[in-house]
């Protein structure tokens, strides 16, 4: 094996954390695809879409002279107001239909998304610069960008506060109760069509936040988001719904795989990688299952 | 039912008159006549797979798109070196002649047709083995993987693409290539046209809708289900295959994402087309790839730059307005013409209970 990575063991150091404090991003939107799937039981494939929107929308502040950090509190209030507009226009005729009518109205709007960003912002790839500089460790060879331990931060914060919002707040019993038993929930005197619609603005909006992160931690560019729906929902499949510390570990491990795909294979491979181990995690599931069913061979 | 059979055979045979004097009544349109025939050939092996089925793949494309890479490789690979025509420019230094171009394009044909079979078999016992929607994305990251792997291989031209060979410089008739290209694919139309109707009238097909309606009764009934899903899977792959060969002779240069495995449009289009004319029905696919083609081709220009918001909307608004498609919507309206029978006291009773 002839890789620099095993050569030189201060790159694994790196990869590690660069790869944990990324997992730690992808799980905050993975806990918006969740949120979704649970209670409305949809795929939204926009999913990706939205978190570039919420990109763009802290690029933008960042062009117009405001700090870019501040996106992860401006970006969630206007993608909550984003979220629920699309629920009233779309996603409240795919609830309670067949799952894969709402992919593919979702792989709609994502078009529609994904064109509109390149008319707005043009086709280029963009970062917002945060200037907060580097850390150095362990004697100058690992190297981590502070804005990629800010966007670490700013995740377990929000996604700790939502968890508690979730707990404590009579919305988020509503919410839960509706993921439990739509049904029952209605007949108990929750308007579930108002929780539908909060739930996908609190997706959008969780989504907007992980974009203003990716916006000074990564780069943005209009045609990027599928990448970012398939590692939510990979990260969902693999840590089941609404297992928050799982969604987290299983957040972190992507995040290593990446990293460490990227110094194995080449950073050509990367998206490649992401998208080959969806397919084999899925049929590793499949496996997994068929043992335990009894079918007839 | 022998005057039906006499209708048919009139319908048919207008038809191939029609599509073999097309080339020659719309002779500026050729391409866009060879487009229309490869969109029906995707629709319909879509179809065999969504519709009849009920397994709703967006990975149809990988084969598409391995065909057209064959197809390619082997007509260069079989005359001179790969690598060195792919490096660049290649397609100035070596040049094929008459014979050899149309062995090459025979030849890769043939193996842009058993290849993607034999894959399709390969990996079918793991793929088919998720249900519903696990499956779509599934197909959707097997379509995405497979065209980011391309656009890091070398010897295909990675990310610069790989020029196709040009079409014999010998032949002096403008008209020749437009023409050759035009008629493979409509003998692969017929081909697979002749191909799913003699399915339709078999026992496959209705295996293939037992598994659509209930896999695990089918199961309990004895049906090996998969061993007919993988043979489904490959009847679609070798269709796919071609048309993919096809395609890319016609368009002469392969990009990895943006013309081979080309999720985001020729992916999406042929779900959409299929749905569109009506799913699980012979002609539903046919009639939505052509509607869709005319619309494609006449609304795109007019709409420069706003065509994949106009796309996005159809899609959006045909998936949740038009789920069952023109057919079952046409089968709601004249159920008689469908050969179903109603029996007008247990539709009363209905009217009433409502």
């Amino acid at each position: 094996m002839d890789f620099l990575i095993f050569k030189a063991p201060m790159l694994m150091v790196q990869a590690s954390l660069d790869g944990i404090l990324l997992g730690i991003l992808f799980a905050l939107i993975a806990y918006g695809m969740a949120l979704q799937w649970g209670v409305m039981n949809i795929i939204n494939i926009a999913q990706g879409d939205l978190v570039i929107l919420g990109g763009y929308i802290a690029y933008t502040m960042y062009l117009v002279g405001i700090h870019p950090a501040w996106g992860v509190i401006v970006s969630p209030i206007i993608m909550y107001f984003v979220g629920v507009l699309l629920y009233k226009l779309v996603i409240n005729k795919v609830v309670d239909r067949d799952l894969f009518i709402s992919i593919l109205a979702t792989f709609g709007i994502a078009i529609v998304f994904q064109q509109l960003m390149n008319f707005i912002f043009g086709a280029d790839v963009v970062v917002a610069q945060s200037e907060y500089g580097t850390t150095m460790l362990f004697d100058n060879s690992v190297t981590l960008p502070n804005s990629k331990i800010f966007s670490a931060f700013i995740s377990v914060l929000y996604a700790v506060a939502l968890v508690i919002y979730m707990k404590k707040s009579r919305l988020g019993r509503a919410i839960r109760a509706t993921a439990q038993n739509a049904r029952a929930a209605k007949i108990l005197g929750v308007d579930t069509e108002k929780v539908y619609a909060a739930t996908f603005g609190i997706n959008a909006a969780l989504c907007g936040i992980a974009g203003a992160l990716i916006s000074i931690t990564l780069t943005l560019h209009p045609y990027v988001g599928l990448p970012y729906t398939v590692r939510s929902f990979m990260i969902v499949i693999v840590a089941g719904l609404g297992n928050l510390p799982a969604v987290a570990l299983s957040g972190m491990g992507l995040g290593l795989f990446e990293e460490f795909a990227d110094y194995i294979l080449g950073t050509e491979f990367r998206i490649g990688a992401v998208f080959m181990l969806l397919v084999f995690i899925l049929v590793y599931r499949r496996f997994k299952l068929s043992k335990k069913r009894e079918y007839l061979k | 039912m022998n005057k039906v059979k006499q209708k048919d055979l009139i319908l048919y045979s207008g038809l191939i008159i029609l599509g073999l004097a097309a080339p020659y009544l719309f002779s500026a349109f050729k391409v866009q006549l060879t487009y229309l025939c490869v969109l029906i050939v995707l629709a319909m092996t879509w179809n065999l797979q969504g519709g009849e089925m009920g397994y709703n793949t967006f990975g149809n494309i990988l084969f598409y798109g391995l065909g057209m890479y064959l197809t390619a490789s082997v007509q260069v690979g079989m005359f001179f070196p790969l690598a060195e025509w792919t490096e660049s420019g290649g397609e100035k230094t070596f040049v094929h002649t008459t014979a050899q171009y149309f062995q090459g394009i025979g030849v890769g044909l043939l193996v842009s047709a058993i290849i993607p079979a034999i894959i399709a078999g390969a990996i079918g016992y793991a793929i088919l083995g998720l249900r519903g929607h696990y499956f779509a994305i599934c197909t959707l990251g097997l379509g995405i993987a497979a065209g980011e792997i391309a656009g890091g291989i070398e010897i295909i031209g990675a990310g610069q693409g790989f020029t196709t060979p040009p079409f014999p410089a010998e032949i002096v008739d403008t008209e020749a290539r437009g023409k050759f290209f035009y008629f493979l694919s409509f003998a692969l139309l017929i081909g697979t046209f002749v191909f799913v109707k003699y399915i339709y009238g078999s026992r496959f097909k209705l295996i293939l809708n037992a598994i659509r309606d209930n896999e695990d009764k089918a199961e309990a009934m004895g049906i090996q289900t998969m061993k007919y899903k993988i043979t489904g899977w490959m009847c679609s792959a070798f269709f796919c295959g071609l048309a993919g060969g096809i395609m890319g002779g016609l368009i002469g240069y392969i990009d990895s994402t943006d013309v081979a495995f080309d999720g985001r449009e020729m992916g999406v289009f042929m779900v959409l087309m299929a749905i569109l004319g009506g799913k699980g029905t012979l002609w539903g696919p046919v009639i939505g790839a052509t509607l869709f083609h005319f619309f494609k081709e006449g609304l795109w220009t007019l709409i420069l730059g706003w065509q994949y918001v106009a796309l996005g909307v159809l899609i959006v608004v045909i998936v949740i307005y038009f789920p069952e498609g023109l057919m079952g919507w046409l089968r709601e309206k004249y159920p008689e013409r469908f050969g179903e029978v109603i029996d007008e006291k247990d539709r009363k009773a209905q009217v009433e209970l409502k």
